[in-house]
């Protein structure tokens, strides 16, 4: 029991890490334009495909370098001359074109890779076990992602609370009208976001990949529990973010490990039959199959009873 | 129309669509409706048909939200999806019993199905408007087709349900084994839908809907609850999408989960906007081409959802306004008689357009031969033409093809965008 | 309340309102009368529109009373207060600007009518929508504009059809955001005589800067400065009290 608490909780912590390395990109430029993007997961699957085709000619190591800034780029040139030309029509036409980019991207993965999972391999030297817990083994690769995961948020959050750019940043979180009326080249700051936000994205791509299916499929499986950690860690907060993300993934990782389900609970009583009859497919469902389904009743409740999120600062 | 005002003619006011308040149109639908099998009488062509009828329906109930009254929704499949299975659950009860139910009614019973659940649904998801509304039916569309595969003796596991039309009681002879009379039921029951909800938009409720899109806080210092006007809107558009999946149920005869699914939910967010959110023909338009373009291109060539992708993302980039948009805005030229002026400026941005289209899937069809047919080799042709995938040549072409082909379109584009303005201009002074 | 003084139409009763640690509204005792033009004056920044929105709904007060013929309306929501009988306009103009000029009046007369969420009746057959829109838009002037999408017509033109839309319910309490503002000279005169034939037999609460119109048209006039009544009375008696000489009018009145 206490072996599956450790173990799901740290895996949980490394699920939620990386859905924050993709959360922080997406919320702050949901805050700061208005624009939800809905290809953030496709950046994050470019990521994890460049990081493959990297890796099997220069190694990992060359992929985890190189393929965010490509995958960076790529976010630069998509809000350049794509996001900015279709602002001027509305949020919804800007949710419109980030929908249909990511069916897009989604269409040339698939095209390009096929619809079957790559072989991405983690890399020789990251191969073993860091360390033997309840006779078994965590390998070091994942302790590698939670490192890499912890490093990026520091720097993030160095960048953000200490640089001029990180204060200008802060600012447009919550009052994006008010920092281009002072003057800053706004749209530059949002094409850097815009760059900054896909690139982290792409590098949970390129760690996760190894560790995680990389499919054609990725995008469209992770996206929406991304959103539901942006509107469950609240609007314009970012440590809303860091909270949503680490629950959610704790939340998933537990209700996976566990069989538990009403029939296991209450099978002993004796209006068993009758409740199993009421119940129907119900009765015998655990909580392990119903874990995927979690984040989204969670979304619904946030929106229903507190359409601020845990942390933000304003409504959407 | 006369100066004095709308007053003195009876004639319906307001808005352009003047076009299908006249009873003209309807009675011009019914005889085309009618001969349309005649004229395209092959198989194929009927079950395209068919999928259009239903395909209309659907799209029309979308729009009833997202160009009426201003709620974007990803997970309109869920009514489409419930509906159908509502109508398969219930036709298969009525023939266990041998009970006297014609098919013709059944699509009823997928709209009842549409009207409960958008009710529930409504209730949760219009407590929001914008993007938290959005969101809100993402996740409810996630939940409902994930739940599929949890209730699986409702939703029939991964097969999903099945139902015979054929067993219900006939009358005059009609068996609906044949599809052409499963595309009369479909023409009938598309012709009463379109109707309904054209009549739906020319009531108080339906203008009032359009001002909650508009503005929605001065709605409310006029008298009106904007939750309530969107709760009513999203219930009755959740009707007509569940006719539109009882009719779907009957012509498949099997109803599974990937009909309530974002994929659905997706293809009807495409339909409707590629053919024009702003015009009640749009989504009409829209359904007919998508599906005949899903029927006919998924022929020719397997990447055809991309070509779909490209197409849309290029609709809201440069045509937001959709086809019928681009329609309308021709009607005020016509009616003037300027079009002429500018339609060899149409005439010059078309052609590099081609071009650019065809250096366009040049490089979609040669990549599609390099990866997915890569089993097959590098031989392959492009209209006729035979060549190599992975020689330097064709690439170099597609690539003068593309480039050159978008910076001229681009110029052309916007010489006919000047074109249209000075006429459009020169139109509205004529007339005012 | 006896007999002799009438319940007043509209009346405020120490109203309140906060942003934050800011207080923009710090207790404000008005009382309007029945079928009174009333006025309400003060420097920019006073709060004059903050206490709109809370009279029309859109901000809750802070503390304080708002009473609606008597009765309790303060933190009601918009729609609720509008069906009472209580209509406004904006200063910044919010219309429907995909709507035509017809389309816009035409939805403001809808609930008042009686037609609210119908679904069922054919619009274009209600004779008497019709009518009371046709009115309307002469009344404002605006009937041969009455295609135009009202996204495109002229700054007056929309300020017109911003009145057209707070009169087109026919509530008897109209409150006018700075009608004229922005006007030429013969725009002006032409609001504010619809504006004295609109509010004929109506109560009439109205902000106003143009000094001309205020005396004009108000039979009472208060003075609203950081967020306070520092005056309220006959226009005479506001012209010649020297505390609202010093903080808003500075030198002689026009």
């Amino acid at each position: 029991m206490t072996e599956i608490i450790f173990i799901s909780t740290l895996n949980g912590v490394l699920y939620g890490m990386l859905l924050f390395l993709m959360a922080s990109g997406l919320t702050v430029i949901f805050s700061m334009m208005g624009v939800l993007n809905f290809a953030h997961a496709s950046f994050y699957m470019l990521g994890a495909f460049f990081g493959f085709e990297i890796s099997r000619r220069l190694g990992f190591w060359a992929g985890l370098a190189i393929a965010p800034l490509l995958v960076g780029g790529i976010g630069v040139a998509v809000e350049r001359y794509g996001l900015r030309r279709v602002h001027r029509h509305g949020h919804a036409a800007e949710l419109l074109f980030t929908f249909g980019l990511a069916f897009v991207i989604e269409e040339l993965v698939g095209m390009v890779w096929g619809k079957l999972p790559v072989n991405y391999q983690t890399p020789r030297a990251l191969d073993f076990p860091a360390f033997t817990a309840f006779s078994i083994d965590y390998p070091a690769y994942k302790i590698f992602e939670l490192a890499i995961a912890a490093a990026i948020f520091v720097a993030l959050l160095a960048a953000v609370k200490r640089t001029r750019i990180g204060l200008i940043v802060q600012a447009a979180l919550s009052h994006p009208e008010m920092v281009g009326m002072l003057g800053h080249n706004v749209d530059r700051i949002f094409m850097l976001v815009f760059g900054v936000g896909t690139a982290l994205a792409a590098v949970a791509g390129v760690i996760a990949g190894p560790a995680l299916v990389t499919q054609s499929n990725m995008a469209a499986q992770l996206g929406p529990i991304l959103f539901v950690v942006v509107v469950v860690g609240g609007l314009g907060s970012l440590g809303g973010a860091f909270v949503a993300s680490l629950l959610i993934g704790l939340v998933q990782t537990f209700a996976i490990a566990s069989n538990a389900s009403l029939a296991g609970a209450f099978g002993h009583l004796a209006a068993a039959s009758a409740l199993r009859d009421f119940f129907g497919d119900i009765w015998t469902i655990t909580v392990a199959q119903i874990g995927p389904i979690l984040p989204y009743l969670l979304l619904v409740l946030i929106l229903i009873f507190r359409p601020r999120g845990l942390m933000g600062t304003r409504e959407t | 129309m006369s100066a004095a005002g709308p007053g003195v003619s009876a004639a319906p006011l307001g808005r352009g669509s003047g076009f299908f308040a006249s009873y003209g149109v309807w009675i011009a639908a019914i005889v085309v409706l009618a001969a349309l099998p005649h004229l395209f009488s092959s198989g194929l062509a009927l079950t395209t048909l068919c999928l259009m009828g239903t395909a209309i329906i659907f799209a029309l109930s979308y729009n009833m939200l997202l160009g009426q009254t201003g709620l974007l929704s990803f997970g309109h499949a869920v009514f489409f999806g419930l509906g159908g299975f509502l109508t398969a659950h219930m036709m298969n009860v009525v023939e266990s019993h041998n009970a006297p139910l014609p098919l013709m009614v059944f699509p009823l019973v997928g709209g009842a199905a549409g009207l409960v659940f958008g009710i529930i649904f409504g209730a949760v998801s219009t407590r929001r408007a914008g993007t938290a509304f959005a969101m809100i039916t993402l996740g409810v569309g996630e939940l409902v087709s994930s739940s599929a595969l949890i209730l699986r003796h409702f939703f029939g596991g991964e097969e999903g349900v099945t139902t015979d039309r054929t067993d219900l009681i006939h009358l005059f002879g009609v068996t609906f084994g044949p599809q052409i009379q499963v595309y009369y039921l479909i023409a009938a029951w598309c012709l009463a839908s379109t109707a309904a909800m054209y009549a739906l938009t020319q009531t108080p409720f339906g203008r009032i809907c359009n001002a909650v899109r508009d503005n929605p806080e001065r709605a409310r210092f006029i008298g009106y609850n904007t939750q309530a006007v969107r709760f009513l809107a999203f219930s009755l558009s959740g009707l007509f999408a569940g006719v539109a999946g009882g009719l779907a149920a009957i012509n498949f005869e099997i109803v599974n989960s990937a009909q309530m699914g974002a994929a659905e939910s997706g293809t009807v967010i495409l339909m409707t906007y590629i053919g024009g959110v702003g015009d009640f023909a749009g989504p009409i338009i829209g359904a007919i081409l998508v599906t005949y373009l899903q029927t006919v291109m998924s022929g020719i060539t397997d990447a055809w959802q991309l070509y779909f992708g490209l197409l849309f993302i290029g609709m809201v980039m440069f045509a937001p306004e959709g086809i019928a948009g681009l329609l309308v805005k021709q009607r005020l030229l016509l009616r003037s008689r300027r079009l002429h002026r500018v339609a060899p400026y149409y005439a010059l941005a078309l052609l590099p357009g081609l071009v650019a289209l065809a250096g366009v899937s040049l490089v979609i069809e040669m990549t599609n031969q390099l990866t997915v047919h890569a089993a097959d080799g590098p031989d392959m042709t492009f209209f006729h033409v035979a060549f190599k995938a992975d020689a330097p040549l064709p690439w170099l072409i597609a690539a003068i093809l593309l480039a050159g082909g978008v910076w001229l379109f681009l110029r052309a584009a916007r010489l006919a965008g000047d074109a249209y303005d000075e006429a459009a201009a020169a139109a509205r002074g004529a007339t005012t | 309340m006896t007999a002799s003084t009438p319940d007043p139409a509209l009346e405020l009763a120490g109203l309140r309102k906060r942003f934050g640690a800011t207080e923009i509204i710090r207790g404000v005792d008005l009382a309007v009368r029945s079928g009174e033009r009333h006025a309400v004056i003060g420097p920019n920044g006073a709060g004059k529109s903050t206490l709109f929105h809370l009279i029309s709904g859109r901000y809750r007060p802070s503390g304080g009373a708002i009473r609606l013929r008597g009765k309790d309306i303060a933190g009601m929501a918009p729609q609720l207060i509008n069906r009472r009988g209580l209509s406004r306009s904006f200063q910044i103009t919010n219309i429907f600007p995909r709507l035509s000029v017809w389309e816009n009046v035409r939805c403001a007369t809808l609930w008042a009518m009686g037609y609210k969420y119908s679904f069922w009746r054919n619009i274009e057959r209600l004779a008497d929508v019709r009518q009371r829109t046709e009115q309307i838009l002469t009344e404002i002037n605006l009937l041969d504009r009455w295609r135009t999408p009202a996204g495109v017509l002229t700054y007056g033109e929309q300020r017109a059809l911003e009145i057209g839309l707070t009169i087109a319910g026919n509530a008897d309490i109209l409150l006018l955001d700075e009608p004229t503002a922005g006007m030429s000279r013969a725009e002006t005169e032409r609001v504010v005589s619809l504006i004295r034939r609109v509010s004929e037999n109506r109560t009439l609460l109205m902000i106003e800067h143009d000094m001309g119109v205020v005396f004009d048209l108000a039979d009472r006039i208060s003075v609203l400065v950081y967020g306070e009544i520092i005056a309220s009375g006959a226009p005479d008696s506001i012209k010649s009290n020297p505390a609202v000489q010093q903080a808003y009018l500075g030198t002689e009145a026009a």
